[in-house]
């Protein structure tokens, strides 16, 4: 899919699965972080963010919050794009493809169909092959990655659980995601057609895995990333970059640690780098025991 | 032309890194991330990918490998910039941060993001000097133009199609070259063959 040869017409052509994929490719080893206000997008970028994601409220504060969590109103997404020069990304609900036009409409550059707002359909992603603007989605495996594939995402993240500032899940999606990739390229071309049975997924995106022993489009982290050594952590799991919600304007001092999780992601494997970014960053946020957490409250579980 | 394989450096501090990296492989040079100023000085000649122009900038100036990268372009070392390594070998940007530091080295004024946001983001066929076997396909993704070049800056490329016809896409000034567009995201690796020949040759 994404080897194959354009069809030139001659005339420039927006929105094609190139131009949709290749801005993910442009965004690795960087880091987006969630911003709230226009303040906020500024810290980010001073930081050396590669986007924000612009939002009403961190996921910390949406558990904690409660309700109903809805697309971000667009004066507040309009700040944030006049705020930076850097890449703007907004959330839409599972399903809701109209949150998404809107989102369209005002010149996001990415949209996140995410299961951190309270999903509009309970059967039915969005039709992503519908819009200009590309779409990055969670997922917690390969079956459920290659389904927003299949719909028309053009990067995809790991879910963890956001909002609680504990790695752990980002670690079981992604080393989940990692592992089904491996097991397929172990796999023969008979096999393959079981295996895309079972990971509830179309063939030929289960073939084109099998064949290159990565996913068609860029993999990020994201969900629970609190500190530069989680960053760090995803990134040698295999994270191509690293989405970072609360973590960072839920610590004592978002500036340093938004700086410090930057430059741990790009030296991800230096762990003398590492340790030098880490000190002085004030305190952590506080986090949360996913063991703790109901069902309910787990956001992994929506989207399927 | 001599038969020895380069060693290219990608600058890694951000970007579509492995693109290029399997881009120069293919093209016949031997490719190595560089992200410590140890790491540059044992390349041939570089390559800056595509990425957030702005992150790199930051992280060049953080991990002290801006001053260096300067030194060795202004020595002569080839290198070559797509999208936001074009702004990073731009002697002058426009629509950049105040505090936003390039490498420099090509005489000519870069407007960043000068198409638009992603939405504008656009494939479109180039017709390139010096590059044989009919036009290339031009991946632009919230890219950056050239306003104007300086006598000593040539221009290869320029659009042809569309609301932002005539503009200019790439340039070259004796061992640097510079494209608005993605080469190493279509499999087409004349681009890199190109720059690879121009490490070759200094």
């Amino acid at each position: 899919m994404s080897t194959a040869p354009p069809v030139s017409t001659g005339t420039p052509e927006t929105g094609t699965a190139r131009v949709k994929r290749g801005m993910a490719e442009q965004l690795k080893g960087g880091v987006i972080m969630d911003v709230v206000t226009p303040e906020q997008a500024k810290i980010a970028e001073d930081a050396g963010a590669v986007a924000v994601m612009a939002l009403e409220r961190v996921p910390a504060d949406i558990r904690k919050d409660g309700g109903v969590a809805r697309m971000s109103d667009p004066d507040m997404i309009d700040g944030i794009i006049n705020a930076v020069s850097i890449p703007v990304m907004a959330k839409s609900r599972i399903g809701h493809f109209v949150e998404a036009q809107v989102l369209q409409a005002l010149g996001v550059d990415y949209i996140d169909e995410s299961e951190v707002l309270t999903p509009a359909d309970e059967v039915n992603h969005s039709d992503k092959w519908a819009f200009t603007t590309p779409f990055v989605c969670g997922a917690t495996n390969l079956g459920e990655a290659l389904r927003r594939i299949a719909e028309g995402a053009a990067m995809i993240r790991s879910k963890g659980e956001a909002g609680t500032g504990n790695v752990v899940e980002a670690v079981r999606h992604m080393r989940q995601i990692r592992a089904d990739i491996r097991r397929l390229t172990t796999l023969d071309e008979t096999e393959l057609f079981v295996a895309a049975k079972n990971l509830q997924a179309p063939y030929e995106l289960v073939k084109e895995v099998a064949q290159h022993g990565k996913l068609p489009v860029v993999l990020f982290s994201a969900g629970g990333v609190a500190t530069p050594a989680d960053a760090a952590l995803m990134m040698q799991l295999g994270a191509e970059g690293v989405f970072v919600g609360s973590g960072i304007f839920k610590s004592g001092d978002p500036a340093k640690r938004a700086a410090a999780v930057v430059k741990a992601t790009t030296f991800f494997d230096d762990p003398d780098m590492i340790a030098k970014v880490s000190r002085g960053l004030g305190e952590a946020m506080v986090g949360i025991n996913c063991d703790d957490l109901p069902e309910t409250q787990r956001y992994a579980n929506r989207g399927w | 032309m001599s038969s020895s394989t380069p060693v290219i450096g990608v600058l890694a501090l951000q970007g579509d890194v492995r693109e290029h990296t399997i881009a120069l492989a293919e093209a016949d040079a031997l490719a190595r991330p560089v992200r410590r100023p140890e790491e540059l000085a044992e390349v041939d000649g570089l390559v800056i990918p595509g990425g957030e122009s702005t992150t790199m900038s930051k992280l060049a100036v953080a991990f002290g490998l801006l001053g260096p990268l300067r030194e060795r372009v202004a020595a002569g070392m080839p290198a070559y910039g797509s999208c936001a390594g074009m702004i990073m070998l731009a002697d002058k940007i426009l629509d950049g941060r105040e505090d936003q530091e390039t490498i420099g080295g090509i005489d000519m004024i870069v407007r960043r993001n000068a198409f638009g946001r992603q939405n504008e983001s656009f494939e479109s066929p180039i017709d390139f000097t010096g590059i044989e076997g009919g036009p290339l396909q031009g991946v632009f993704i919230r890219a950056p133009w050239v306003e104007s070049v300086g006598a000593s800056a040539e221009v290869l490329a320029r659009l042809t199609a569309g609301p932002a016809q005539g503009h200019i896409v790439a340039v070259r000034q004796g061992g640097l070259l510079a494209t608005s567009f993605h080469p190493e995201l279509t499999g087409d690796h004349r681009v890199h063959r190109l720059f690879v020949d121009m490490v070759r040759a200094a």
